[in-house]
């Protein structure tokens, strides 16, 4: 069964339909990486999927409508990490990293052993158990980052939507948090949906590509058949040379002398 | 995964530590003490304990005070410092609830046309109900209704602006509401010219020495804000991060906040209604403690209750004793009070790493 199936998902916003009749669907253990350019609806059709925005047509997991699920319950299955996630300065990374235990405790509960468990995990995981005392307002803009994933993963959610997760890292710390999310997808059976700017990196790790403009599917298939210099040309309006590299695909801009009038 | 398990321990948030609640329950009772024992008559301590002990038929103990001094301290004294604690503690709760609710630092208890509404219900009530039905139960009740009122028609307001998950469309609805309620409230106020003595000292903010029955009016109200609110305190430090991120945590958004909402406004209605309009309280208690502990909202929303209650028991002291046997509008003096300290806090703790 499929992890995320979605059927003529339209999102209305002002008047104009940012996502237009999507048919799409993501099977479990699969990483899906959306692209497109500025203003295509990749993130307005991650927010769909979470249900934070409304939307016409139908969004299922696993079988079941999302409509028809408890918030709690959607927040248990999928775990987003937002593309400008708001970090309370005075909040500790510990605080922050038990926030993503919300699904899993009543409104009333507090944090058990177990929650401070899969915090701790998450932590130890993203390099972050140092600055568990640390205030959100000390760290860098990478380790900020870090902590946002920390509190994704432990949501222990089985689908994770990222909205440009990486744009803050390095590349090292990009790395790293890919390798992590692509080792957890290999163990755990994590589905991922990350909506990325960087097409090499996307190329490196997605088993499958949704290139969307204006609303629209463009092109849906493996690195290798979207990535493509025409597609890429027609939808981004840019000029590339796709280079393998053994068996791994590389986006290279084409440098191109504007000339202006003298 | 060994180590993190072991690191679990130590990954927690921070609470209430012993640390702060024994140092805020020592300021209250402190607080408590000195609002019993001051007045324009000495009892002396001795003779309030003896006096206390009494009252609570612990065997051996008799009062030594005349019962002039017996009334004083039993049907004046002890009620008004009660009142005082509830008030107090009620404002500073619903400002630092307010707080974390609308992610705004300066969000007031006062946000959702909770004053201006109530001053409208104490205005009408000063101005056209007949002297003898206007005091001890009429005003409040009325200012009660009013702060009510206007808090529900903001919420009218709110809705029909369809965009309900968006708390600033709230706050614009209560600003809007508060105008609204603040201009009729002149009016009648210019049209009863005679009242305007009664209904500024009302405005300015007092607790009243009326014994027990203001306590027992407004305690229903502020016990269910109370036990509502603390217990929501995790969820408004979700809440702090934004109606999305709370949303994707599981949170019902909606109807957490109007939960939060409402238990926080009934109460300050309450406390309005006895104590009239008293500033600062609700900033200057959770920012006072926000910027010495640095704690977030599931420490700070009981931390205020306590702090808050002390606060303005002292507060109170100073308003009746200062220019004694004239007291000054309370409302005066946590405003003169509370903006110096709340500066000196601000300088004192910048850069201390929040």
């Amino acid at each position: 069964m499929n992890a995320i199936e979605l059927q003529g998902v339209t999102v209305v916003l002002g008047g104009r339909p940012v996502v237009d009749r999507i048919d799409a669907s993501v099977a479990e253990g699969e990483w899906l990486a959306l692209i497109g350019p500025n203003g295509a609806g990749k993130t307005t059709l991650l927010r769909a999927i979470a249900r934070l925005v409304s939307f016409s047509g139908a969004i299922a997991l696993g079988g079941r409508s999302i409509r028809d699920l408890p918030r709690v319950e959607l927040a248990r299955l999928i775990a987003v990490v937002p593309q400008e996630p708001s970090t309370p300065p005075w909040m500790t990374v510990a605080e922050y990293v038990l926030l993503g235990r919300t699904p899993h405790l009543g409104a009333l509960a507090k944090e058990g052993k177990r929650d401070r468990e899969a915090a701790a995990q998450a932590l130890a995981r993203l390099d972050l158990l140092e600055f568990r005392g640390r205030r959100l307002g000390t760290l860098s803009g990478g380790e900020k980052q870090r902590a946002v994933v920390a509190r994704a993963l432990a949501q222990e959610a089985k689908i994770v939507l990222l909205d440009e997760p990486t744009a803050a890292l390095d590349i090292g710390h990009q790395q790293q948090a890919f390798d992590l999310l692509d080792a957890l997808r290999a163990e755990s059976g994590l589905t991922l949906v990350a909506a990325m700017h960087d097409l090499t990196l996307a190329a490196q790790y997605a088993d499958r590509m949704v290139l969307l403009d204006a609303g629209r599917v463009a092109a849906d298939g493996t690195p290798r058949d979207v990535l493509t210099e025409e597609l890429i040309a027609s939808h981004y309006g840019a000029s590339i040379d796709i280079v393998p590299v053994g068996d791994r695909l590389a986006v290279i801009p084409r440098r191109e002398r504007r000339l202006t009038e003298p | 995964m060994s180590i993190a398990a072991e690191q679990a321990t130590d990954v927690r948030a921070r609470g209430l530590t012993p640390i702060w609640t024994c140092a805020a329950v020592v300021f209250l009772l402190c607080s408590l003490a000195i609002g019993v024992l001051a007045g324009p008559i000495d009892l002396g301590v001795g003779a309030v304990l003896e006096s206390a002990a009494a009252h609570l038929h612990i065997p051996g103990f008799t009062s030594s005070l005349t019962p002039t001094e017996e009334a004083i301290l039993w049907q004046i004294r002890v009620p008004r410092v009660i009142l005082a604690a509830l008030v107090g503690a009620m404002l500073a709760l619903a400002g630092a609830t307010y707080q974390g609710v609308f992610r705004n630092p300066l969000a007031d208890p006062y946000l959702l046309g909770v004053a201006a509404g109530a001053g409208l219900g104490a205005t009408i009530a000063i101005a056209y109900l007949p002297e003898g039905l206007r005091g001890q139960r009429a005003l409040p009740m009325a200012a009660f209704v009013g702060g009510a009122v206007a808090v529900l028609l903001t919420y009218a307001v709110g809705r029909s602006a369809r965009r309900e998950r968006d708390a600033a469309t709230l706050v614009l609805a209560g600003v809007t509401v508060a105008a609204f309620f603040t201009a009729w409230q002149t009016f009648v106020q210019q049209q009863n010219a005679e009242t305007l003595q009664q209904v500024y000292s009302w405005i300015l903010g007092n607790i009243p020495s009326t014994g027990w029955s203001d306590v027992i009016l407004i305690l229903p109200y502020v016990a269910v804000a109370v036990v509502v609110i603390l217990a929501l305190r995790r969820v408004v430090d979700v809440l702090s991060l934004g109606d999305d991120e709370a949303a994707s945590l599981g949170i019902d958004v909606r109807r957490v906040r109007l939960a939060l909402v409402v238990a926080a406004t009934l109460g300050t209605a309450a406390a309005v209604a006895v104590s009239g309009l008293i500033g600062f309280v609700g900033i200057i208690v959770p920012h006072a403690i926000r910027l010495v502990s640095g704690v977030g909202y599931r420490a700070l929303l009981p931390l205020s209750v306590i702090i808050g209650a002390g606060f303005l028991v002292l507060a109170d002291v100073v308003a009746r004793t200062a220019l004694s046997p004239a007291e000054i509008p309370l409302g005066v003096v946590t405003a003169f009070f509370g903006a110096p300290f709340f500066a000196l806090v601000l300088r004192t703790t910048r850069g201390g790493g929040s």
